[in-house]
This record gives C-alpha cells, structure tokens and sequence, in this order.
C-alpha cells in the first residue's frame, strides 16, 4: 500500500535534505581534514600533509591514561545502571507501589534534565557524605544518570515481550528466580545489549556530570 | 501471577537507590537555595528567599536568564526547520536507503560533543576555516570577528548538536502516521499541501513536541557551547551556575538559580506531556 503513495521525489525537498546533511557533517569533515594539516588548525586551503597530530596523539601518555580511566569509568557505570536499571524496569512493568508514578519521573528525569544539574545536586550530597571527589564519584553520578537511559530501553523490551512463556514456566512449577533466569533474561537480551551500548557511550561524552564530580582525575572528554 | 517476594525483590534495590542518589540530592539543593554564605566564605542556614530575590533583581542574572532563554528559542525553532523536513523526506521518499540515511543521521550523535564543539571553533575563528575561505576567495580581506565568540556561534553550534535529537521523535511519529489516511485524503481530493497540514502534521504533532522539547531543554542547561564559541557575549546561565559553584564561591545562589532551571524544566515536561497526550490518536 505504501508503495502506491507517491514514489516521486520533490526535488526542493531532496535538495533541502542534502544540506542538512551537508551541515551535519561539514564540521565533521573539516576535523577530519584538518587533523592532517600541516600548519595546525586553521586557515584556507589547508597545507602540508602531515601525519604528526597522530603520532603525537599515540606518544601522549597523559592522554591514554585518561582514555583508560574514560574506559574504566564507562563499563562500571554500565554495570550499575544495568543492575539497577533492569529490576526498575521490571517493577514499573509489573508491580503496584505507593509512589510508582513518581518514582517513574524520578529515575526517568536525568534523561531531559541538563546533566549540570544532576551533576551539582550530587556534588552537594558526596561534600555532604564527606566524601573526597573521584573517579568513585564520578562513576557514581554516571550510573546514577544513566539508570534513566537502561529503564527505558528495557521496559521497552518487556512491553514487546510474550507473558505466556512466563507464565507457563510458573504453572509448570518453576520458581520466580528460575523463571526470571530460563525465560525472562534471555528473552531481553537484545534489549539489554543495546542498553549496554547506549550507556557506555553516553558516558565516554558525559561532560556535565563529570565536571562537577571528578575532583583531580581527569577522564577523556576533559 | 507475581508473588509479593518478587515484586519486593524488583522494586526496592532500585526505590532505593533512586532515593538515595537523585530524590535526596535535588532536595539538598533545594535546601541550599534557602541558605547564604557569610562574608566568611561560610555557608550558614539561615532559611530565606535572598537567593531568589537576587535572581530577579540583579540585572546581570536576569538578563543573562532572558538570553538563555532566547538561544533556547532559537535552537529548538531552527532543529525543528532542518529536523522536520529531513525526518519527512525520509518517512515518505526515501524508499531503498531509508535504513542508510537514517544511520546517517544518527552518526553524528556518535561523536563526541566536545570534539563537535572545537569542529566550529575551528571553522568559526579569526583565523579559521570560515574567514580564512572567504579571503582566499577574495570576499573579504580581513577577518571577520564575530563569527567566534558570539550568540551567533552559541546558535549555530547547538543547533548542530540538538538538530538529530529534534529528528528522532518527530521520524518516529512521521513513521506511525497511517498511510492509509494519507490514501483517503488524496482520494477524497485534497491536495499534497492540504493532506499535509490537516492529515499528517496534527498527526505528527506528538513528535514535534517531544523534539523541540528535547532541544529547548537540552540548550537551556548547556555551559560547554558558551564556554567554546560563546565569548562574554554568549554566557548563559549554565556557565553563571557553574561560576558560583567555582570561582564565585555561592553555592546557595547557585543552588537557586539550578531550582528554578528545575522548575521550569519539569513544567514543561508536564505542559507538553498533557498536549501530546490531547494529539495522540488512540
């Protein structure tokens, strides 16, 4: 049916289309060009060839320690929120508690709220704990925000997901756990990976959670 | 089907949690709005509203308040004028790459901010891509210097950030536009421009709000853009939070100008929730 619906292409509208992405990709491509100048950043035409930037970039040990704090940081805060995530995702899912719409908007709002915000409120909580600013924090504050990316992403796979498996599985005699473990789990695989994905490279570019939490450690965006 | 063990299990490690890391810290920083730091550089809590007086009554920060929320403005309405038409091109004439063009548009978001950010410093600049092209070509012959540091570049950058976020709710609800409708509204005699603006862009409305949310929001609370390409010209009022919980030392001050950032954040949420839900065909 969608076939039949105007297969013609406007061509104002194409030609609209491929500026937009002409302009999302032109700074893209100018980085791209110029991490090859010779002459460094700037100027027109660009001149000299070069591929110096980049072998400064990989004898740059200051910079590969803060890609490996980065990448440290980044797999515990999947850790977190995924753990923590998953169970949110399965009670706004299927269970009745007093509060469930707010805490529905609690967990989801450091997905729309500007992460300087987040960042400061929790800022105020560790130098309230007493706690010294670290990468502790900072992972903290990563994993604290991104329980609102795996919530969703995973409530999403549960509202796809069949209950008649789990069901049978709980007729049949399976416990909760066993159940959870043989039908649930795999059956949101997918979501969980992409889950995963998503919040590790949400937190290698979280810049405003981490300006407030991070004390002398500096990770990779900074 | 569920025992009550279970739902236990699931629902109190993350309340929990929740609790502990987002409900009390925002109630922390609603608590120090209230407070005041002594000319001892000593927070005391003493509750009152100077904090918020001061938000209203200094010109600095209110000006600065009217600007954010000016950029704001401009940014979603502009992400909306590129988002929309290439989120339409895709939902209704990119037949065979349409899964191609769409990663296209989701690439960008792929790479870092700050790397985007530095990207238009580098073209924007006295001595960067922009000018030094123009007087290659001979149209100028000095460096143009506002391009840099200048509302202007604040717009322009974000805009480049914000526009894939302002896409992607709107393709989506382009995409769950029933096309049968579209059919009858052209059987029935309407023309494209008609079937467009009584059929697919009231159906399409939903996206649009969660789009330009989305942008307005996101570019209300930036302080890295202002700080790359804004100069003093570009401050918003991110990079004055951030000052006073820097180098300015009130944290209190700053604590109340993040609450109203809050407020108005989450009345917003509610207006455009309560709107999407008044367009959304059930």
């Amino acid at each position: 049916m969608s076939g039949t619906f105007r297969s013609s292409r406007p061509p104002l509208l194409t030609g609209y289309a491929l500026l937009v992405y002409a302009f999302l990709y032109f700074p893209i491509v100018v980085l791209v060009v110029y991490s090859f100048n010779g002459s460094g950043v700037g100027g027109f035409p660009p001149s000299g060839w070069t591929l110096d930037w980049y072998r400064q970039l990989f004898s740059d040990a200051a910079l590969w320690d803060a890609v490996l704090k980065s990448l440290i940081v980044a797999a515990v805060a999947v850790a977190i929120s995924l753990a923590l995530g998953l169970p949110a995702a399965l009670a706004l899912d299927r269970a009745q508690f007093p509060g469930k719409a707010l805490f529905r908007r609690l967990v989801l709002l450091p997905l729309i709220l500007p992460g300087i915000i987040t960042g400061l409120s929790l800022l105020m909580l560790f130098v309230g704990l007493g706690m010294k600013l670290s990468l502790i924090t900072v992972t903290l504050g990563h994993g604290t925000a991104l329980i609102s990316v795996a919530t969703t992403e995973i409530f999403a796979g549960l509202q796809k997901m069949d209950r008649v498996q789990e069901e049978a599985s709980l007729d049949l005699g399976a416990n909760h756990w066993k159940t959870f473990w043989h039908i649930t789990l795999p059956n949101l695989q997918v979501s969980l990976i992409a889950a995963a994905l998503l919040i590790f490279t949400l937190s290698l570019d979280e810049i405003a959670v981490t300006f407030f939490l991070i004390g002398r450690d500096n990770t990779l965006p900074l | 089907m569920y025992s009550r063990a279970y739902k236990a299990t699931i629902t109190m490690p993350p309340l929990v949690w929740v609790t502990a890391f987002l409900l009390v810290p925002y109630a922390i920083l609603f608590c120090y709005s209230f407070w005041s730091v002594s000319s001892l550089q000593v927070i005391t809590h003493n509750w009152n509203l100077q904090n918020y007086a001061q938000l209203f009554r200094n010109p600095l920060y209110f000006t600065v308040l009217l600007r954010s929320i000016r950029i704001a403005c401009a940014v979603t309405g502009l992400a909306l004028l590129l988002g929309y038409p290439l989120a339409y091109y895709l939902s209704f004439h990119a037949t065979k790459r349409k899964d191609l063009l769409y990663q296209l548009v989701i690439i960008p978001l792929w790479t870092s901010y700050l790397v985007r950010g530095y990207a238009w410093k580098t073209i924007l600049g006295s001595t960067g891509v922009l000018n030094g092209f123009l007087q290659y070509l001979h149209i100028t012959h000095k460096p143009v210097e506002f391009f840099l540091y200048s509302p202007f570049a604040v717009i322009l950058t974000l805009t480049h950030i914000y526009t894939p976020f302002a896409f992607l709710p709107i393709y989506a609800s382009l995409e769950h536009v029933p096309r049968n409708l579209i059919e009858a509204s052209h059987d029935l005699g309407a023309s494209p421009l008609a079937t467009f603006r009584r059929v697919i862009l009231p159906l399409s409305l939903p996206g649009i709000l969660a789009g330009a949310t989305f942008a307005f929001v996101l570019t209300l609370g930036d302080f890295l853009a202002p700080l790359l390409v804004g100069g003093s010209s570009g401050i918003m009022i991110s990079n004055i939070v951030v000052s006073l919980f820097g180098a300015a030392y009130n944290w209190p001050l700053g604590a109340a100008i993040s609450f109203c950032m809050l407020l108005l954040v989450v009345t917003l949420l509610f207006a455009t929730e309560r709107l999407e839900k008044r367009y959304t065909i059930s």
